[in-house]
């Protein structure tokens, strides 16, 4: 790469980055984007498989263990994902104070929305 | 910028639009726009799971809701996001893995992510048209 380097010796020398996370968020975004792969691929498959069909039969679909516990698996996979990836674009595009404001928001609102479809899935399995 | 910043030379980005599109950097764009496009749809899937917990009443709401000609636009542009991403994330992931970087095996693979998302969506459109006739 190129010869003149930004980081600090010492920097260098521990390999954590400036940060000490880098590493961790990318390979989890790589985690979660193969996890993704088999995940939408199924949801889309059953999207297609349930095209016109109500609520009863659409309950009784998520209600299947199989449906439900993948149903479980792709929203942290998606949420996991969206909060990295949505971390990177605010990152990447926002300079001002707005930065800290929407990190958090991206954070919380992640985590609030995996939560709820979560246990809305849990509600039909378990409910109906 | 501060006296401070401007005494250090520091490496800059180039100035892209000055630049004719190209594959590439159109591609490269577009991932990124499509993740964010699929933010919001992530929203639209816990909506959905949320009503159909609430009962048949809210459920019916937002199904009349995707059923209409601009839900189906919405859930149309969705599909080809999710398939454009799905695409573009498995080139990132050969990437990752340090296979592809060669001019032309890019060039190859662009196109491939074009063409696949283009096909997918429309073979998943036909299809779901197919079962919802038949239900």
């Amino acid at each position: 790469m190129n010869k003149r380097s930004m980081r600090s010796p010492l920097s260098r020398a521990l390999g954590l980055g400036s940060a000490r996370e880098g590493v961790e968020h990318w390979w989890i975004q790589r985690v979660t984007a193969v996890a993704l792969v088999p995940l939408t691929l199924w949801f889309t498959g059953s999207t297609i498989l349930l095209a016109g069909a109500g609520h009863e039969a659409f309950v009784a679909w998520l209600r299947r263990p199989f449906s439900t516990v993948l149903m479980v698996l792709l929203l942290i996979a998606v949420f996991h994902h969206m909060a990295l990836g949505l971390q990177v674009m605010v990152e990447d595009y926002v300079h001002s104070a707005a930065k800290f404001a929407l990190l958090t928001a991206v954070r919380l609102g992640c985590f609030a929305l995996a939560a709820s479809g979560i246990l809305a899935t849990l509600r039909i399995a378990f409910v109906g | 910028m501060t006296d401070h910043a401007t005494k250090r030379p520091r490496p800059l980005s180039p100035n892209i639009q000055v630049y004719r599109p190209q594959l590439t950097s159109v591609l490269s764009i577009g991932y990124r726009i499509s993740g964010v496009a699929l933010s919001i749809y992530a929203i639209g899937l816990v909506v959905w799971l949320l009503s159909a917990a609430a009962g048949p009443e809210a459920f019916a709401s937002v199904q009349g809701v995707l059923v209409s000609w601009v839900g189906q636009v919405v859930l149309f542009g969705g599909t080809f996001a999710l398939f454009w991403h799905l695409c573009g994330g498995i080139r990132h992931l050969f990437w990752d893995a340090g296979y592809g970087y060669e001019l032309r095996t890019i060039y190859a693979s662009g196109w491939a992510v074009v063409a696949a998302s283009l096909l997918l969506t429309l073979a998943a459109w036909a299809a779901s048209l197919i079962m919802a006739v038949d239900r």
